[in-house]
């Protein structure tokens, strides 16, 4: 089986993100960027369902694509999920800030030329915060979709998925192929051995353009400003909790 | 222009987020009608039909849209899509999991979690795990939204509109296996007035359980944890409040032992009321908290147990 896994370069989760003075966006500027972090799930998964690790058969899959839409520094993204595990990378490089439609329309072109049984992603990226490529994808390949998965099993031509939805989990089996996204729970990433990013240098990233694939990414929404929300000030020190109650119960939240 | 609201309901009873949208489809158009999708919900349609300023109310029995299955939620939206300019749903798992599937087959940008409706075309919507707000103008002729139901209030009932049957789509390449709902008395994380977190502070999961799941039953509230916490293994995954956990926005929220990383923050500062206990003066937590206690939550939680009678 061949798993695609789609990844993004994002702010790193641990950094604060600063809108910029003139209200146009964010200041990534010297900002540290990372994998966006359920991207990361989504590569160690596939690299698990590669080794055969936790309840996955050996070799369930036999080659991992990773391909990223998005400037040249994202090469390093890709090498990270080489380093994981992945086989080989291919990049889009892109300096516009995709809407996910048009990235939905670019994974497409993709996987028509990839072919792969099964396109293993996050299930949103921490930036944009849309949660919406992974079933735009599935919707555009006319494929099923298993969103926020919490646990993945492969079988039958099947993908057996437990999602983590409201109020606990739901089951569900779509057939292969198939676009599921993932959640925090379906395991924890490993970090890259130094021997594994010593191979990855050697591993092929393709480099290509978005015009390599003829899709229309005309934006539909215009950013009118980013702005900064509402700031919380620090309020008031309470002596104890009897004091603390009694504010609450006069701030009419008690 | 039309709207169509997509109801969230849990079999029997509609949802409260679905009158929150109801409130956001009103400040788009007076012609809001609502689709409820289920098996034998005829019962949720009837109550969806109460709800104030809807015009009518469709439903789509059948199983595979009872699961809330996104292929057959498409296939049920799509041949309705032609009678409206909007489709909103809350951005609760369901809407977020159908709604961009759905705006995909209709080559439209989806606008998710909005917080704010500007005017017909224009958004307001948290990036950035809401550390920054991004007002946007869709151009598309249809647009679908999914709605953040805590920024919206609630559409009353009032109403009553007619009830119209439409067909129910099917899933054809996924199915339903089973579910497993989580039986508690506390309310949901994600929809809970009060919510007490834990952090690393408390040192062991026995020591989170003895201490939270007595507050939060004397608050009727719901439990939530730092990453931190749920990290050393204290708390469960699901508890987890933060950029990559959950998002709540509740009237008040007690951070217990908890020092206030950024990731944290981002998955809590929307509360109205903030309070921290911490024993760290220094702690950033208090930065953001309208009511702190410079305390050890070993002897200010029993005090508080106690204040709270």
């Amino acid at each position: 089986m061949k798993v695609l896994v789609p990844v993004k370069r994002v702010i790193d989760s641990n950094v604060k993100a600063r809108v910029k003075a003139d209200q146009t966006g964010v200041d990534l500027a010297n900002v540290k960027m990372s994998m966006n972090p359920f991207d990361e799930i989504a590569v160690e998964e596939a690299v698990r369902l590669k080794e055969g690790k936790e309840h996955h058969a050996a070799g369930t899959a036999d080659e991992i694509v990773v391909v990223s839409i998005g400037v040249s520094q994202a090469q390093e993204t890709i090498r990270t999920a080489l380093a994981m595990g992945a086989d080989r990378g291919v990049l889009i490089q892109s300096d516009a800030d995709l809407e996910p439609l048009a990235v939905a329309k670019i994974l497409k072109a993709v996987v028509d030329e990839e072919k792969p049984d099964l396109v293993l992603m996050g299930k949103q990226s921490i930036d944009g915060d849309n949660n919406a490529v992974g079933q735009m994808l599935a919707a555009l390949l006319d494929w099923p979709q298993a969103t926020f998965a919490g646990k993945l099993a492969i079988g039958g031509g099947k993908a057996t998925v437990t999602r983590e939805v409201d109020g606990g989990l739901q089951t569900v089996a779509a057939t292969l192929p198939a676009v599921v996204t993932v959640d925090l729970r379906l395991n924890t990433p490993r970090y890259a051995s130094l021997p594994n990013i010593m191979k990855a240098k050697k591993k092929e990233i393709a480099m290509k353009a978005v015009a390599d694939y003829g899709v229309d990414t005309t934006p539909r929404l215009k950013v009118l400003k980013v702005s900064e929300p509402p700031k919380r000030s620090a309020g008031v020190k309470v002596a104890d909790a009897a004091e603390l109650v009694s504010k609450l119960k006069s701030a009419g939240v008690l | 222009m039309a709207v169509l609201v997509i109801a969230d309901h849990d079999g029997n009873v509609v949802r409260d987020t679905t009158n929150k949208t109801v409130t956001a489809a009103l400040a788009l158009s007076g012609d809001v009608d609502v689709l409820v999708l289920g098996k034998n919900a005829k019962g949720v349609a009837e109550a969806a039909a109460k709800i104030s300023g809807v015009r009518k109310v469709l439903l789509a029995d059948g199983d595979a849209v009872g699961h809330g299955l996104a292929e057959a939620v498409e296939a049920t939206v799509l041949p309705l899509a032609g009678g409206y300019d909007a489709v909103l749903t809350p951005a609760n798992t369901d809407g977020k999991n159908f709604a961009p599937r759905i705006a995909a087959k209709l080559d439209t940008a989806p606008i998710s979690d909005i917080v704010e409706v500007v005017s017909a075309d224009t958004f307001v919507r948290p990036i950035y795990a809401g550390n920054a707000l991004e007002t946007v103008q869709s151009s598309d002729a249809k647009k679908v939204i999914t709605v953040r139901p805590t920024a919206f209030a609630a559409a009353a009932d009032g109403g009553s509109a007619p009830v119209e049957t439409v067909t129910a789509g099917q899933a054809a390449k996924s199915a339903f296996v089973s579910e497993e709902m989580v039986k508690s008395d506390r309310p949901e994380l994600g929809a809970a007035k009060i919510v007490v977190s834990g952090g690393r502070a408390l040192g062991s999961a026995e020591e989170f359980q003895a201490v939270m799941d007595p507050l939060a039953d004397k608050l009727g509230a719901a439990v939530g944890a730092s990453r931190a916490a749920v990290d050393a293994g204290y708390a469960p995954n699901d508890y987890q409040v933060g950029q990559t956990g959950k998002v709540v926005a509740p009237q008040l929220y007690i951070a217990i032992g908890i020092s206030g990383a950024i990731q944290h923050l981002a998955g809590m500062k929307d509360s109205k009321v903030i309070v921290a206990i911490n024993k760290d003066a220094d702690a950033p937590i208090f930065q953001i908290a309208d009511y702190g206690l410079v305390a050890d939550y070993k002897t200010a939680v029993p005090e508080l147990m106690k204040a709270l009678g």
